[in-house]
């Protein structure tokens, strides 16, 4: 069984935002870590792999100092790392971010596809669902514990009051949630083998089956017109007074505002 | 990736979530923020709803104010799996060719929306907190001015856990797609007795690889609540004291229909689960009312909860940085207070 788990560099969100004059995020700037969701995914995977004796195999679109991440991942136990960079691909939305990693699959073998539900840094949770649109896949969002059983993934699928279990024909693509699980830790042996094992490196032109029209900046329906640190709003009114005047205050407001 | 005939596209559609035969109300929110896109835009909203004998609740979406409904009624659609459903979405889309087309971010929403937004190829705005219609670029680029589109959806939505905010544009593709956080648009005043106009959709299920099987459905997935849903929620910190003191929040959160979470000390003290969490390492929030109670306000928290609409602390420490992102501040003892307070909201509510 192949399993290929998609992660992505991802901002420290503790280490400060900042961005290119064209409003994107200036990704070199900033402290990088492996995304949690895409770690939880990762975790999954070597479950598998220990369970099935499935081939991991990790692949990330991004800059080249994502290798670092690739090597955690070796570290933890993949088996194989292929990063995609290219400056034409910079700039891409999740359109033309799918786009591409899609055709990057369409390279390699696979049983079941896992990424995170969604990246810290951007928040959309669509980057998995748009692979598996693209490359014809069953998609189980949401997955808060994956298993296999004979030739078919069962999920159980969390949504806010509930969770299905979902049964979905292989190949399929999984993406999941951080509480799936509590990610390894690398370990000395991990990391002193993961400088040793080779990093596959794609530049766009080894995505053969993928259009210039849906790749980059230039590639991306959405375009943004406005970006900038958040305004932290200031404080505002702060009371001092018995209990009970403290109390009449908040109800007032609470009436003054129609909350109650 | 531009397509042709833009022009075609007319009309704001929402997609009118419903589960188990009944409407979310995120679907209501959507419509009420269509009517004000659709002024704008001099046209009509037209919500579209998917399910399996769900026409009776066509009804319900006029009253908060659609203008049309398009029902798509089939057994493949009873009970929500991405495939018939973004197959459903595509086909109205298609057919229809919606202007905007708006999505709840649900756990469904932010399932189904990717989905169809690749197979009707266009982009999607994840999250969004404001829309508006308006010029893209926002200012024209000096001797392009003609190149400057108007009329276009402006999607702005947090990113970076809200450490930043941006504006999004779909200049040249067609429907622009966005999911829009539930509790954050305005439905408007039902008008009690409307009647849709319904239309129905013939969409025909082809069963492929892409069909998930729906082995369990398992509701209530956990006694904890999920804290990110809450509308109000009645937040302890270090100051509450003790595992047994939070029995004075709990009383609040009951009166307000609320729920209860709290700060990484809590947690670390073993007060709380840490499924309740608020902040960097927990959970980011984002109710209606967020109460601050015994919380100092460590940058970690607030980055967790700051984007709520109305924020209340309440604090013997006078300077507190909690009070420093606050709406209401109250500078006081919250054994005293907290109590005071559900007794007085107990009351209030009672005279409704």
């Amino acid at each position: 069984m192949k399993v290929i788990v998609c992660i992505k560099q991802v901002p420290d969100t503790a280490g400060g935002v900042q961005f290119n004059p064209d409003g994107t995020l200036n990704r070199a700037a900033m402290l990088t870590i492996m995304n949690p969701d895409d770690k939880a995914g990762l975790e999954a995977a070597l479950r598998l792999k220990e369970q099935y004796g499935a081939e991991v195999t990790v692949v990330t679109m991004g800059l080249p100092k994502a290798d670092d991440m690739l090597r955690e991942a070796l570290a933890m136990g993949a088996d194989k790392a292929i990063l995609i960079t290219d400056r034409r691909l910079g700039g891409a939305d999740t359109w033309a971010t799918s786009s591409t990693i899609a055709a990057g699959l369409r390279n390699l073998d696979y049983d079941l596809v896992i990424t995170g539900r969604q990246a810290i840094d951007g928040d959309t949770a669509q980057v998995g669902p748009q692979i598996a649109e693209h490359l014809g896949l069953p998609v189980i969002s949401y997955a808060q514990d994956i298993k296999i059983e004979g030739d078919s993934v069962v999920v159980q699928r969390q949504y806010e009051d509930r969770y299905h279990v979902l049964k979905a024909k292989l190949p399929a693509l999984v993406t999941c949630l951080s509480e799936l699980n509590d990610p390894r830790y690398m370990t000395p042996g991990g990391i002193f083998d993961a400088y040793e094992k080779e990093v596959t490196v794609w530049s766009r032109d080894d995505l053969k089956d993928l259009d210039d029209a849906n790749i980059g900046l230039a590639g991306s329906p959405t375009k943004i017109a406005k970006a900038s640190d958040k305004v932290r709003k200031g404080a505002g009114e702060k009371f001092t007074g018995s209990p009970d005047e403290l109390v009449e205050v908040l109800v007032g407001k609470f009436k003054e505002k129609h909350i109650i | 990736m531009t397509i042709m005939g833009l022009e075609e596209y007319k009309g704001v559609y929402v997609f009118a979530q419903q589960v188990d035969n009944v409407l979310d109300g995120v679907a209501f929110e959507l419509i009420g923020k269509g009517k004000d896109l659709a002024k704008d835009l001099n046209t009509t909203v037209t919500a579209v709803l998917l399910g399996y004998k769900v026409e009776a609740l066509a009804d319900q979406l006029a009253e908060y104010g659609a203008d049309k409904v398009i029902v798509v009624d089939d057994p493949e659609l009873e009970v929500y799996r991405t495939e018939p459903y973004a197959h459903a979405l595509s086909t109205v889309i298609n057919t229809y060719k919606p202007e905007i087309m708006l999505v709840g971010a649900t756990a469904i929403g932010r399932d189904l929306g990717p989905t169809v937004s690749a197979r009707v190829a266009t982009g999607l705005t994840a999250d969004c907190t404001q829309l508006e219609i308006g010029d893209f670029p926002l200012v024209p680029v000096p001797g392009k001015e003609n190149e400057q589109k108007h009329n276009q959806l402006l999607m702005t939505r947090p990113a970076f856990g809200g450490n930043t905010i941006a504006t999004i544009a779909c200049p040249d593709n067609r429907p622009q797609m966005a999911t829009v956080r539930p509790g954050v648009m305005q439905k408007i005043a039902k008008i009690a007795g409307a009647k849709a106009n319904v239309e129905k959709c013939d969409v025909k299920f082809e069963k492929n690889n892409r069909y998930v099987e729906i082995l369990e459905v398992v509701k209530a997935v956990k006694n904890v609540a999920n804290i990110m849903d809450a509308k109000i929620l009645v937040s302890g910190g270090r100051g509450v004291g003790s595992k047994e003191n939070f029995a004075i929040l709990d009383d609040l959160a009951e009166v307000l229909h609320g729920t209860v979470s709290c700060s990484r000390a809590v947690v670390e003290n073993g007060w709380q689960p840490q499924d309740l969490q608020v902040g960097q390492t927990g959970k980011t929030v984002r109710p209606q009312i967020y109460f601050a109670i015994g919380i100092s306000g460590a940058i970690q928290h607030v980055a967790g909860m700051e984007d709520s609409d109305l924020i209340v602390a309440i604090n013997k420490d006078e300077d507190a940085p909690i009070f420093d992102v606050a709406d209401i501040g109250l500078v006081g003892d919250l054994n005293k207070v907290v109590p005071a307070l559900t007794a007085a909201l107990k009351a209030e509510l009672a005279n409704k």
